[in-house]
């Protein structure tokens, strides 16, 4: 059975004007009346001509860079901003959660705001009345509800506000991803919530950048950069072409990039390449690297560090670890190393540094963001590393 | 009408709270709270009333003065009140506004209920004057409810106008500080209407703010005050110049916060 669309954008764009002189007083409007020439309005293209439909019981992902329109995007959909061309149809009650506890105030009471807050979400005093126990108990809070809200944590607070949230009767939900800046505890107890909403067949809007939890409750996702809509596809799809991209503009710029790179070029690289640029289900990423010796040195060290894409040092090594010593180099000596790096690496794009120091510490080439390579491997898993794991189970099993 | 409370029951639930939060920031730490918002306007009353009975004698001729003085004191301080709260109103909510999608004229109605509040409590106190000064009050008094109403309507219409102006031109606020200040003075809340020449009363009294001023004192206190058909000898018509005028104020000014509240999210 086709199920009812809630969600209808059609070609919607938006347009922010950016004057170089804002009007903000009576002044202004006077004195740039008569002049002409600082009168320049700056047009930003925050939205270009975006549509699509979401269905009831849907969860949907937004997608982008930073800066790529989709918390504009948001904010169409919760009607905050007026669309500047195209049109959005919502049926139901749509609730936005662009940040928690919206309208709170910090010089009154945890009780008072309690009350505030749900008038925001539509809750009337007495209705807040018949759940306030449970809100607090949820909060675990309830010593601190006579208290100003400006003596609170801020860990508190969100969980003031999203116990108050959660209860928040909607059709359609929306989600800025700002709400996942919790602790792992609280960070748990949403996703927790978004297992509980997807139970319940709502409609929820998701946008994010952590490919992993788009992965996991999305059924379709938008991609949008650069204002516009890339692609529109599955969760899965639409999370490999947002790798994709980061792979590509990497690529283009990755080895012009040589402010990252420093040291006193004792000894420096002067090739670096890897057998893949794409790593599936490969055993090994082979990482090969050719240094030469500028000068006479003792002994060197040729290590490197591998991140993702948020910057998390997964790992890193060196030939000293490795007890493989490289003495005696001469002027002009090149030594070719080459790294078989197990592929332990889960779904997303990673930077590999490659470094030469002396045995003193001396730093003579550190190459940050040297190359990059992506991970896209048939299986899935939303976690740090996916290494083959075998199981073996013996005893009662059914083949 | 059930239709029309679901229709409205978000806006009468957000109303509500947000008038409440407001009081209670406005009064804590305070230690006579809300009782200022009583004593403020009746202290302005008692200096007032010394300056203008004992040393300027501007009440001379005037029956019941103390209560025509008091009446219109309070008119003007709800005046005051709603218009003044109302300039920095929005952009105060801003936070709010950027966050949820919510109608934006009941942030002005939250501050018009303020103001009506604090009117209804001092509106007490004129009753004990009354009743002290024996004035006696007929069943004329009953229109003193069109009455009000206008002037919550001229209010909310300068409200309107002045909050979403001000999201875009903040000089709003100074501009209307001076405004206010020669309102005061164009309008007969200290003095009698007999007491100016009058070719300037016949211009004052089309302000529909002084004559509701002059209406209310007419209904309530004694009618002896002059009111606009007086000043216009008589004539009953020249009533439809304030009061048009009031409705189409209303009408442009609502229409302009309508328009420009699609925007306040971004500009605020």
């Amino acid at each position: 059975m086709e199920k009812e669309v809630v969600i209808k954008v059609e070609n919607v764009s938006k347009n922010f004007l950016l004057p170089h002189e804002r009007a903000g007083s009576v002044k202004g409007v006077f004195t740039s009346m008569f002049s002409k020439a600082t009168k320049k309005n700056e047009t930003q293209h925050a939205l270009k001509d975006i549509s699509f439909e979401v269905k009831k019981g849907e969860f949907f992902g937004i997608v982008g860079r930073n800066g790529s329109g989709k918390s504009t995007l948001l904010k169409i959909l919760a009607q905050i901003y007026q669309p500047t061309k195209g049109k959005i149809h919502i049926s139901g009650k749509l609730v936005p959660f662009i940040e928690l506890g919206v309208g709170f105030n910090p010089e009154l009471t945890g009780r008072d705001n309690v009350y505030l807050n749900g008038a925001v979400l539509g809750f009337s005093k007495k209705q807040i009345e018949e759940i306030y126990d449970e809100i607090v108990d949820f909060a675990e809070l309830r010593r601190f509800m006579d208290q100003k809200l400006k003596n609170y944590s801020s860990g508190m607070q969100v969980r003031l506000a999203f116990s108050l949230a959660i209860r928040a009767k909607a059709d359609i939900l929306l989600f800025d991803e700002v709400l996942a800046v919790g602790d792992a505890d609280f960070m748990r107890k949403c996703f927790n919530h978004f297992r509980e909403l997807k139970k319940q067949q709502k409609t929820v809007v998701f946008v994010s950048h952590d490919m992993n939890s788009i992965r996991e409750y999305c059924d379709r996702a938008l991609l949008i950069d650069n204002s516009r809509m890339v692609t529109m596809d599955t969760a899965n799809e639409v999370a490999k072409e947002y790798s994709r991209m980061f792979f590509d503009s990497d690529t283009s710029t990755g080895n012009l990039k040589k402010e990252k790179r420093w040291g006193n070029k004792k000894i420096s690289y002067t090739n670096l390449s890897i057998n893949t640029k794409i790593l599936s289900d490969q055993k090994y990423l082979e990482v090969t690297c050719i240094a030469k010796a500028n000068e006479d040195l003792e002994e060197v060290i040729f290590g490197f560090l591998v991140k993702n894409a948020s910057g998390l040092n997964l790992l890193g090594i060196n030939s000293k670890i490795k007890r493989q010593s490289i003495k005696n180099l001469k002027k002009g000596d090149k030594t070719k190393i080459q790294w078989n790096i197990p592929n332990i690496f889960a779904d997303g794009t990673y930077i590999l540094d490659p470094s030469i120091v002396l045995y003193n510490g001396e730093v003579c080439d550190w190459w940050e963001d040297a190359l990059t390579f992506d991970v896209r491997k048939e299986d899935h898993a939303a976690y740090i590393v996916a290494p083959d794991i075998g199981l073996e189970i013996t005893g009662h099993y059914v083949k | 009408m059930h239709k029309l409370r679901q229709r409205y029951r978000y806006s009468v639930i957000l109303l509500r709270e947000i008038v409440r939060t407001d009081f209670k920031i406005r009064y804590q730490n305070s230690f006579l709270g809300y009782v200022w918002s009583l004593l403020r306007p009746l202290l302005l009353f008692v200096i007032l009333y010394f300056v203008f009975t004992k040393f300027l004698k501007v009440g001379t001729g005037v029956p019941h003065y103390p209560v025509y003085l008091l009446l219109g004191l309070l008119y003007w301080n709800f005046f005051v009140e709603v218009t003044m709260g109302s300039v920095t109103a929005i952009v105060g909510k801003g936070d709010l506004i950027r966050k949820i999608n919510f109608p934006k004229y009941i942030i002005i109605l939250a501050v018009l209920t303020g103001a009506l509040i604090n009117l209804s409590l001092t509106a007490v106190v004129v009753v004990i004057f009354m009743i002290a000064g024996h004035v006696s009050v007929s069943w004329q008094a009953l229109l003193l409810i069109p009455l009000l109403l206008e002037l919550i309507l001229i209010a909310l219409t300068a409200a309107f106008f002045l909050s979403a102006a001000f999201v875009r031109y903040r000089d709003i606020s100074y501009v209307w500080e001076v405004i206010i200040q020669a309102t005061f003075y164009a309008t007969p809340i200290l003095y009698a209407m007999t007491r100016i020449p009058h070719v300037y009363a016949k211009i004052l009294i089309l302000n529909p703010f002084a004559q509701v001023i002059q209406d209310s004192r007419y209904v309530l206190i004694t009618h002896s005050t002059e009111t606009i058909s007086t000043i216009y000898n008589g004539d009953r018509w020249i009533w439809a110049i304030p009061i048009g005028l009031t409705i189409i104020l209303v009408a442009l000014t609502t229409t302009y916060f309508r328009r420009r509240s699609h925007a306040f999210a971004e500009e605020v």
